[in-house]
């Protein structure tokens, strides 16, 4: 249990996804303007990235990896090759399903989530999670300690930014800075900031 | 004579303007994601920009060709399918060709999948518009993005370990020379600033040229993206 738990915290601030691998970063910029639509970008990656890894485990465990077909007579196939493209059609599915499930038992959440769902599909920190679930060989069990842990990081590094850019509207910048480049400067600095976060341990 | 004058000049744009005006990275903000975090050294940066110069070329230009049989409601995952494909050979030819090389960039070269460059080029030109064209789109996207990735790679390489390309540049304090390397532009934090002065540069010398040419449109096109 304490090993869950410690992957969940490092999973969230020593190797956060958005600041320590620069993941998501399309979407980080993009959708970082105000911090409500930020928190809401923020649940919906946890809760997309909670589902995606553990399923994605499951598929590459039993189908995709060397020799997991062995049951059906396949033992020297490896279908690892394919996990590009599963991984893709899984999250894309999921986030569809997803959208659905929310659509009729929880309408409010939908209408705060909803927009944000099919963004997903493309934004690397998802697919990046279940590949790193990959290169990492995690069982089931540490799938979902990591698909929280890095999504709920994620969450926390656009919560934390879209705070400080709303703050940043007042400021008096440079022309050419102003936007982007000001943008990336403040997530330099945070990124700084978890640097020093590194070595955590429960 | 003139028409044709004017298509190489087409052609010519076609390819130089993504790598200044459009800049995929420093104008639009396209494609950091898969990107930057393995700017620390030089070399993967260029196999990487390499990398998805080969994708950006190949998914363009097989759905250029397949643009008018491609149903339109299920498009997009016909796109992420025919890009994942092509990721998927550069991936098993890193792997069996240059695996120290593939294992450095780790899970980097399949996030090439999502790197939004190369869909927003596939969606928003090949669909439209010739083989050929779509071919020189892709090549100069991916030039764009690779001299922003290499550049990034290099300022980092040199202040981080004092050289390029692995070979040494300055002489060390370690090994009895004067540079003493600024470790903090090997961590992931610096890569960020590195960036976010070269959108700085870039903006300003496009700002500045846009005046001097008497032109406005362009500078005007971008600070209301910016803002």
């Amino acid at each position: 249990m304490n090993e869950l738990a410690n992957l969940v915290l490092r999973a969230m601030l020593v190797e956060n996804l958005a600041l320590s691998f620069l993941l998501g970063m399309c979407t980080y910029i993009a959708v970082s303007q105000r911090v409500s639509t930020a928190v809401g970008l923020g649940i919906a990656v946890t809760v997309v990235q909670t589902v995606t890894v553990p399923v994605n485990n499951i598929i590459y465990e039993g189908l995709l990896a060397a020799g997991a077909l062995s049951w059906a007579g396949f033992g020297a196939l490896d279908l690892s090759f394919l996990r590009f493209i599963i991984f893709i059609g899984v999250i894309a599915a999921l986030i569809q399903i997803l959208e659905l499930v929310l659509e009729a038992y929880f309408p409010r959440l939908h209408a705060t989530l909803g927009i944000y769902l099919p963004l997903l599909t493309v934004n690397c920190a998802i697919l990046g999670g279940s590949l790193f679930m990959v290169q990492r060989s995690y069982d089931l069990a540490e799938s979902v300690a990591y698909g929280f842990g890095s999504g709920s990081g994620w969450a926390l590094a656009i919560f934390l930014f879209a705070s400080i850019r709303e703050r940043l509207r007042y400021a008096d910048i440079p022309e050419g800075l102003r936007g982007h480049g000001i943008a990336f400067l403040v997530t330099g600095l945070l990124a700084l900031s978890f640097v020093g976060l590194r070595g955590i341990e429960l | 004579m003139n028409a044709r004058l004017a298509s190489l000049h087409t052609y010519k744009r076609t390819v130089l303007d993504p790598i200044v005006d459009a800049n995929p990275i420093t104008v639009q903000v396209l494609g950091l994601c898969s990107a930057l975090a393995i700017t620390s050294t030089v070399l993967p940066a260029v196999i990487m920009s390499a990398a998805v110069i080969f994708v950006l070329v190949i998914a363009n230009v097989t759905v250029s060709v397949l643009r008018h049989s491609i149903p339109h409601s299920i498009r997009l995952i016909i796109e992420v399918t025919l890009i994942a494909s092509a990721v998927i050979i550069v991936d098993e030819f890193l792997k069996a060709f240059a695996p120290e090389v593939s294992s450095v960039l780790s899970v980097f070269v399949g996030l090439i999948i999502t790197n939004c460059i190369v869909l927003a080029r596939v969606e928003s030109f090949a669909m439209h518009n010739g083989v050929w064209d779509s071919l020189l789109d892709g090549l100069g996207n991916g030039l764009g993005y690779s001299w922003v990735l290499i550049s990034v790679a290099s300022i980092r390489e040199l202040l981080g370990a004092g050289s390029w390309l692995g070979y040494a540049v300055v002489p060390l304090a370690t090994e009895g020379g004067w540079f003493e390397p600024n470790d903090l532009m090997l961590l992931t934090p610096s890569a960020f600033f590195v960036i976010g002065l070269i959108i700085w540069l870039a903006r300003t010398v496009a700002v500045k040229r846009a005046h001097d040419s008497g032109r406005s449109s362009a500078p005007q096109r971008q600070s209301s993206k910016v803002a």
